[in-house]
């Protein structure tokens, strides 16, 4: 399975704009949200099924039954996720849990089990036509890098022979980030011409070199700022990253997603353009040794 | 007073809203925890910049002390240990620094080393002191730089402190909020925005903390997001428009407030009303 994933350094760049169109114009099989903190995907890719839900347990949770603790407050000295207090009784704050199992290890008199939690819920919808990935994390659990690897591994034993995925890629370059970049064939970077996007694109970049897969690059907004835009070209071609295009500014975006529409549904300025950055991504997508050098 | 701005997701202005409020308040500090990218530096472009690493403790295995029990091994919740050929490997990346291993090995074959996970930069921005924490490339939490850049700045309750936060609602972002006073929440007037508003409404309740939304980036016409609050009674207390004239300056990361007249004025009336929540939450609350 060819896989494409889409990234931002941060949000609100048109990403799952982007990856909707995407979407829409490949006439994809099978594709995920890997964006487990605060997923938007499923708002304008319309589902006609009900989702499969699966719990997703994360690290377990540390546990103490005050019954047994003799107060002793090995656990609290110990952990060093500040997770344990001792307002009255020795507790543990859940959110700061990261179940590493130091506090069990040192509890003297086994007060401390680790208990398993539900993290998150994966979401799976599927029919004959196409397979969709998604999840959403619960409040507060650290461990999303787990979840993405997850969304993805659902997505690939649901769409078995499917040849082409497209993943809409979490934001940032932390743990989620570099899990949904394992495994995939191209990444596009949707960049914006502000002096803060070329800075977060630098670095996602860096991330994807890191890892080795290819990367291109497109423009979003890129009127709304032109002397940004030179710079975002000029930097792509000085690191021979491949530039796929320009996306205009356009309020119509707006008013399609508010209509949980793509911007391909409607005719549309932006939607004709993303169509033309779609053209080139593919083909470096599908030609051999496209993209960046590696 | 720690004043933490929030969004759902990058992108909607929190940024935008933290550094022209902490511009606007003149005598303030700004830190930026959006550790895995952080902008606000961008904007303030602060002098004098002190440096200081941040450290986590991983361990270091002494060969010659190791016999190949695998205690370790199988302790490890985050399988960042492997005994593989007689050897044991400590994979850095994905250590938590729980320190468990070292505390458990018979043989005291484990030690600690320090390992730079990334940075935090202090500077000076007209009368505003700017914090930056810089997570690097590859590393898997940036917990640790915000705790060091949160809890150094304890003493400094006097001084308002704006706090920009991560993007999202994972631990991350409980970890920024967790001392805050207040909580401003941005959302942008899309079907997305109100989505992503959802979240760190959730968790604002969850924490129990005072708030209001910014609604960010308005356009004529319909605004999800304002009916959001309308529906859950949430307080609006502030409305930045759609325009091209902040979107130049914030694209090219200038300071509205110091370049507008017109940004100075929305901003320091944000600013009083922040205040005023703040201090009818405290009356109301003692
Ligand atoms: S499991 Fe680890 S993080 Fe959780 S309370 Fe115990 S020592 Fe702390
Ligand atoms: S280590 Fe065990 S006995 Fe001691 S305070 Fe913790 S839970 Fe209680
Ligand atoms: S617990 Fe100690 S002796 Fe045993 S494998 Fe680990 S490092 Fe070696
Ligand atoms: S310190 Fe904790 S996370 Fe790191 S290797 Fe040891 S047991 Fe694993």
């Amino acid at each position: 399975m060819k896989q494409l994933l889409i990234l931002s350094g941060k949000g609100g760049t048109g990403k799952t704009t982007i990856a909707s169109a995407f979407i829409k114009l490949s006439k994809a099989k099978a594709y995920a949200d890997c964006d487990v903190d605060a997923p938007n995907l499923h708002l304008i890719t319309k589902q006609s099924s009900q989702p499969k839900k699966t719990d997703y347990y994360g690290l377990p949770k540390a546990e103490i039954d005050t019954d047994l603790c003799i107060e002793c407050g090995q656990c609290m000295q110990n952990c060093r996720f500040d997770a344990i207090s001792a307002d009255e009784k020795y507790k543990v704050d859940p959110f700061a849990c990261e179940g590493c199992g130091v506090c069990e290890l040192v509890c003297p008199v086994g007060a401390v089990s680790l208990k398993p939690a539900v993290a998150g819920e994966l979401m799976l919808y599927a029919d004959k036509e196409e397979v969709f990935s998604t999840a959403q994390l619960k409040m507060g659990s650290g461990t999303s890098g787990m979840l993405v690897t997850e969304v993805k591994k659902q997505m690939k034993s649901a769409a078995d022979g499917v040849e082409f995925a497209i993943i809409d890629g979490s934001p940032g370059i932390g743990c989620p980030v570099i899990a949904s970049l394992s495994g995939v064939d191209m990444v596009l970077i949707v960049a914006e011409p502000s002096i803060s996007g070329i800075s977060d694109m630098e670095r996602i970049i860096n991330t994807a070199a890191k890892f080795g897969v290819k990367t291109v690059v497109c423009i979003n907004k890129f009127d709304t700022n032109m002397q940004n835009t030179e710079k975002i070209e000029r930097f792509c071609i000085d690191h021979e990253i491949n530039l796929v295009g320009r996306i205009a500014f356009d309020s119509d975006a707006v008013k399609a997603i508010n209509n949980g529409q793509t911007i391909v549904d409607i005719d549309c300025n932006s939607g004709a353009a993303v169509k033309a950055v779609y053209n080139k991504t593919m083909e470096l997508l599908l030609e051999k040794g496209g993209g960046l050098r590696s | 007073m720690r004043i933490a701005v929030l969004s759902g997701k990058g992108g909607t202005g929190k940024t935008l809203v933290s550094v022209n409020l902490a511009a606007a308040a003149k005598i303030s500090t700004y830190i930026d925890c959006d550790v895995e990218e952080p902008n606000g530096h961008l904007f303030f472009k602060p002098e004098n910049i002190q440096e200081e690493e941040v450290h986590v403790r991983i361990p270091k295995v002494d060969g010659k002390l190791c016999n190949g029990c695998r205690k370790c091994v199988d302790f490890c919740k985050f399988n960042a240990l492997a005994y593989i050929k007689d050897k044991l490997i400590i994979f850095e990346d994905i250590c938590h620094s729980c320190g468990g291993c070292i505390l458990l090995c018979p043989e005291k074959a484990l030690t600690e080393k320090e390992k730079v996970i990334g940075k935090i930069q202090k500077g000076a921005s007209d009368q505003v002191t700017v914090y930056t924490g810089i997570l690097n490339t590859g590393e898997p939490s940036g917990i640790p730089i915000i705790k060091k850049l949160l809890n150094e700045n304890k003493p400094e309750r006097n001084k308002t402190i704006f706090i920009d936060c991560p993007p999202g609602s994972a631990c991350i972002v409980m970890e920024s909020i967790k001392d805050a006073d207040y909580c401003i929440l941005v959302a942008e007037p899309t079907l997305f925005g109100v989505h992503n508003l959802n979240m760190v409404y959730e968790l604002v309740k969850l924490f129990n903390k005072p708030f209001g939304v910014v609604l960010n980036k308005c356009l004529d016409g319909e605004n999800p997001s304002e009916q959001f609050c309308i529906e859950k009674n949430i307080k609006i207390i502030g409305r930045i428009p759609f325009d091209s004239e902040l979107g130049m300056l914030n694209s090219n990361a200038e300071i509205a407030v110091r370049k507008s007249e017109r940004y100075r004025t929305i901003f320091s009336s944000l600013l009083e009303t922040v205040k005023k929540e703040v201090h009818h939450e405290t009356t109301s609350n003692s």
